[in-house]
């Protein structure tokens, strides 16, 4: 087996992992690039001049609806059924914007507008976390109702103190 | 029969016409051309396949304006549809087409494996094509791409069901549509059109129920001023 002296060991063994340690960074790339060019030689490359993709700039269209603009279906007239008529504006509305945008300023079927709606909220919302905060905290979240009156400087929040032995 | 397609827009065409577009292959293909319903394309040609007249719309839509009966699927368009079975998970839906398309259980709004919709055989329904091409079975669904219903599913208890040809379904439903300003003055009522060419109609009592879609079926083939007068005898027997 020895005939040089030392033992030639094989690349497989070469190449695993307990071997690899051992090795400088160059030789390292270099056992790489040699198994990349073996890999890469061994796919099959056809002899061909690259093919243009023919694209086409026409296309075919099999319905009616972007010909034309239709609306939607379902309509009911005179308050016969008043679910209808709301998403009868509500769904062409999202075709067209110019033209209904105008019609739903007068909404007929609304009981409290958007905006006292959203006033309402405003407040409700303060009331419910004044609610559920403890007491102690109670005075802070007043603070931040009142913005105007800054007179109360804020408390400072009372914490556990360790006993330092 | 080659000709430009400048000169035709307006006017009729027979199947077999071949149009020319002014195509200039020096500037960037991003300019695409869409064929509508009634024109084909063949290679680099559009071809006519259908008799009607031509129309166009900016930027680069042309389609052909015809009348017909018969009804075929096409995606995105929302139908009437008769449910005639319950198969398993799958209803099965005829939509006036070559064959009945398919609507799965859970293509309702909140509907779960749990939770089934209350769907009977003979139902009405109203519902959007997801997949409707020649080569597949059509497919209907009866919410948006968000999982909301807007206005589809089952319909109607009571009315009447009644069926058009596709050209008036398509001019009442159009923006600006003379027909239904006229209509909605008489009385109060309800209708859902289904782009298959069949329309429900609902009022309060049967006879008015009856009076629209008499109106509605006689109305293809009047004119305006013929129109004005029926709508004005009707108005007054109402009143």
């Amino acid at each position: 087996m020895a005939s040089d002296g030392t033992t030639k060991l094989s690349k497989n063994v070469l190449r695993m992992k307990f071997m690899q340690r051992g090795l400088d960074a160059e030789t390292r790339k270099q056992l790489e690039e040699e198994e990349k060019r073996i890999i890469s030689d061994e796919h099959w490359y056809l002899d061909l001049p690259e093919l243009k993709e023919k694209e086409n700039f026409i296309i075919e269209e099999r319905s009616f609806l972007p010909c034309e603009d239709l609306l939607y279906g379902r309509m009911s007239f005179k308050g016969f059924n008043p679910e209808v008529e709301k998403l009868m504006t509500l769904m062409n509305s999202q075709n067209r914007t110019e033209d209904v945008e105008e019609e739903e300023q007068n909404k007929t079927g609304v009981d409290v507008s958007d905006e006292e709606m959203a006033r309402r909220y405003e407040s409700l919302v303060g009331s419910i976390k004044r609610k559920f905060t403890k007491k102690r905290n109670r005075p802070a979240i007043q603070g931040e109702d009142n913005v105007s009156s800054n007179i109360r400087s804020p408390k400072i929040k009372k914490v556990f103190l360790k006993p330092q032995d | 029969m080659l000709c430009c397609v400048k000169e035709k827009i307006g006017e009729a065409v027979l199947p077999g016409d071949l149009l020319a577009f002014e195509i200039q292959k020096s500037e960037n293909k991003t300019e695409k051309l869409i064929c509508g319903p009634g024109l084909r394309r063949d290679g680099e040609d559009v071809f006519v396949c259908k008799s009607g007249i031509l129309r166009h719309k900016e930027p680069n839509l042309y389609w052909i304006d015809l009348q017909q009966r018969r009804y075929v699927p096409a995606k995105g368009e929302s139908v009437i549809g008769i449910v005639t079975a319950k198969s398993g998970d799958v209803f099965k839906v005829d939509v006036g087409g070559s064959e009945q398309a398919s609507l799965s259980y859970l293509a309702f709004e909140g509907a779960t494996k749990r939770n089934r919709p209350n769907v009977q055989v003979g139902d009405l329904v109203y519902a959007q094509f997801i997949i409707a091409n020649k080569d597949m079975e059509p497919e209907l669904v009866c919410i948006d791409s968000c999982g909301r219903a807007n206005g589809m599913g089952v319909f109607g208890a009571g009315g009447l069901l009644f069926k058009v040809s596709l050209g008036l379904v398509r001019k009442l439903l159009s923006p600006q549509s003379e027909i239904v300003k006229d209509l909605e003055k008489i009385f109060p009522f309800e209708m859902v059109i289904g782009l298959n060419g069949r329309i429900w109609v609902k009022a309060k009592t049967t006879q008015q129920t009856l009076i629209v879609a008499n109106i509605l079926e006689s109305c293809e083939n009047m004119t305006t001023e013929q129109r004005r007068s029926i709508f004005g005898r009707v108005s007054e027997n109402v009143l």
